[in-house]
């Protein structure tokens, strides 16, 4: 019992989601399962900013190596909620100037806004700036010509850089018309659209395949991670 | 025969009033199949009743909600702009209240359509089963009204019951299904299938095992979707098996989550995997935990334990977006064992370089069945795979009708294919 009704929800969750795809009808009751969705996605959030300060705090009380990004997580993690949670220097709504409580929490105004829009996002950016220099080490790495598919990988890679540059129309932009496919620009069209696509489209089939047989064995209930464990791992 | 005659012309006339819907001498409003009852197609007579006429302007009622709100940001507005030009909190509320009051809430405009155009418009955004007037405006180039088509009959948009576009998917769908259980029944009465042995799992053990005689953690990565996302069910699964070696083995496994739902499902997992292999005092629930939604900082998370922890071994396995390669070549200096996993396409070719074996696509999903062992799960991998011949022959008969269809220049052949691709794709 104590398995046969989670797997008996997720298997009637998963099939109304499948029928409101086929029948518009139904729409509603798949929005009902997604909202479940989301109340129990929330109510776990509880659990998961207790595991994040516990882990926290005990790494400040064992002085574990980095203990001290763990202070400034929690202090960090604390003053934000606070602030939000007591909209702290919100602007009050026109409608109720009376009342700071109005206020919206994530104007720019308020102390909340503004350490989203000023300390969040500056540092969000800065991440993913990162990863032009993530790129380029693997892309040195990644084109080593050492064997013949490596050299390939290379060579491909180099005709598409040169081909989305200026030095394409510098370099071929002269060709004759008869040898107009052998310019550069359109020689890497040619690529694209005749070699990356076709490939790239062999494994979106695949996965296709491999979502409607996992969707599958987790509606028949052969697969249920959500209980601990897979079919047969444990 | 005389009756029958009567019949058909009786059968004739409900045709004539189900596919009309409501309509004028002028105006016609059908429901539009196959949607969720948001939507009415209008097509209206579409000569011009003037030499002037320049635009067709479709006006519809508005709902009583719909009236309401528009009352609401009406009086909303006025107070705003009343309170902003310096008037006191009463004066502002009096300024709303003369602005509701002299407010015409009787016909919204949806569209206007070109008197060239053609005479119709799908009018979207609707309530399901609320009721609706429609009318049709002539006007001229100065926007003033020269010609009305009345339409005063209410009409309902419905929800249908059958998305009659999507069934060719649906039928696709059926039979992809259907082959997959006939191949799982097929090994639950003891047919052996076979399945090619997939490196980047094989290499998990050794993975571990690595870990383990190094004295460093496991760092195994769930993605950054929630558990209401595929890849991240088929991750938590491989990540069973992996807890199961690491238990075995004595290994740190380390799972830092970005949600929490995902957090309590893989310590369910791991906890039952560590009971699984007889280790139940080794498991510490405090090695799965939950660090933030937002994907960055969790990549800061992940980079900052990787290089200070320095985890002999990092598996990447779920839904990845521009965070694969940060992650994978942070690993990788590391000098990590790493095992990535993902169905994101996009991100494939960023794991293909940075780790050591990478799941491609079908790979991932079939993780779990092939690591389970069961033989219905394999079952299913099976019959996975013969959809999969299935399919590349469906691809290889319709690569050669096209050619062969051009060379020979036989009509129609491409929009054919081209009509049976978009059949599926709808």
């Amino acid at each position: 019992m104590k398995r046969s009704i989670p797997i008996l929800i997720a298997s009637l969750s998963g099939m109304v989601l499948v029928l409101a795809f086929f029948s518009p009808r139904t729409e509603s009751w798949s929005e009902a399962v997604v909202d479940w969705f989301n109340v129990l996605a929330a109510i776990a959030f509880i659990l998961g900013a207790g595991s994040l300060l516990k882990v926290q705090l005990v790494k400040i009380s064992s002085r574990s190596p980095g203990w001290a990004y763990a202070a400034i997580t929690l202090a960090a993690f604390l003053f934000t909620l606070l602030v939000g949670l007591f909209k702290v220097g919100t602007v009050p709504s026109d409608k109720f100037p009376t009342h700071v409580w109005t206020g919206d929490y994530e104007a720019p105004q308020a102390t909340f806004g503004w350490i989203y829009l000023y300390v969040m996002s500056p540092l969000t950016a800065t991440m993913f700036a990162m990863l032009a220099f993530y790129v380029a080490s693997a892309a040195f790495r990644a084109f080593r010509a050492k064997n013949l598919a490596a050299i390939l990988l290379l060579s491909a890679a180099f005709l598409v850089l040169l081909g989305r540059t200026a030095a394409a129309g510098f370099l071929t932009g002269w060709f004759p018309e008869p040898l107009e496919a052998l310019k550069l620009d359109n020689l890497v069209d040619t690529m694209l659209v005749y070699v990356g696509t076709p490939g790239s489209r062999a494994i979106v089939i695949g996965i296709a395949l491999g979502v409607a047989a996992t969707s599958l064995r987790v509606l028949l209930g052969l697969e249920r991670p959500y209980l601990g464990g897979g079919g047969g791992n444990g | 025969m005389r009756c029958h005659s009567r019949f058909l012309r009786l059968v004739a006339l409900f045709g004539a009033i189900a596919s009309a819907g409501a309509a004028t001498a002028e105006v016609k409003v059908t429901d539009v199949p196959g949607d969720g009852g948001t939507a009415l197609k209008v097509t209206w007579a579409g000569e011009s009743p003037a030499p002037s006429l320049a635009t067709w302007a479709v006006e519809r009622t508005r709902t009583d909600k719909e009236i309401r709100d528009a009352r609401v940001e009406t009086a909303d507005t006025a107070f705003k702009a009343a309170r902003k030009a310096g008037e006191s909190i009463e004066s502002a509320k009096a300024a709303a209240e003369r602005a509701i009051d002299g407010l015409d809430l009787s016909w919204l405009r949806v569209d206007e359509i070109s008197a060239d155009a053609d005479p119709e418009l799908v009018i979207g955004d609707l309530e399901p089963d609320a009721e609706y007037g429609i009318r049709i405006l002539g006007l001229d180039g100065g926007k003033a009204k020269i010609a009305e088509i009345g339409f005063n009959a209410k009409v309902k948009p419905q929800a249908n019951l059958v998305a009659w576009e999507r069934v060719p998917f649906g039928a696709i769908l059926g039979l992809i299904s259907a082959i997959v259980i006939i191949a799982i029944v097929a090994a639950r009465h003891g047919v052996v299938m076979r399945i090619r042995k997939i490196a980047a799992l094989e290499a998990i053990d050794e993975a571990v095992g690595r870990a383990t005689e190094m004295g460093r953690p496991v760092l195994f990565v769930p993605g950054i979707q929630d558990m209401n996302d595929l890849q991240t069910v088929a991750g938590i699964t491989v990540l069973g098996r992996v807890a199961k070696v690491a238990a075995e083995y004595d290994a740190a496994l380390e799972v830092p989550t970005s949600r929490s739902l995902v957090m309590t499902a893989a310590r369910d997992t791991v906890q039952a995997a560590y009971l699984a292999a007889g280790r139940g005092d080794a498991y510490h629930a405090d090695r799965i935990n939950y660090i933030t939604d937002e994907q960055f900082g969790y990549v800061a998370y992940l980079a900052g334990t990787m290089n200070r922890e320095r985890p002999a071994t990092c598996l990447y396995m779920g839904a990845f977006y521009a965070e694969s390669l940060l992650l994978a070549e942070n690993g990788n200096s590391i000098g990590a064992i790493q095992i990535a996993g993902t169905a994101e396409s996009s991100q494939l070719p960023f794991f293909v370089a940075a780790c050591d074996y990478t799941l491609i696509g079908e790979e991932f999903f079939a993780a779990s069945a092939y690591l389970s062992g069961e033989p219905m799960q394999l079952g299913s991998l099976f019959g996975q795979d013969l959809v999969k011949i299935a399919s590349i022959a469906l691809l290889v008969i319709g690569v050669a009708v096209a050619t062969v269809g051009s060379i020979a220049g036989w009509a129609n052949v491409q929009d054919t294919i081209g009509g049976f691709l978009g059949m599926l794709g709808s």
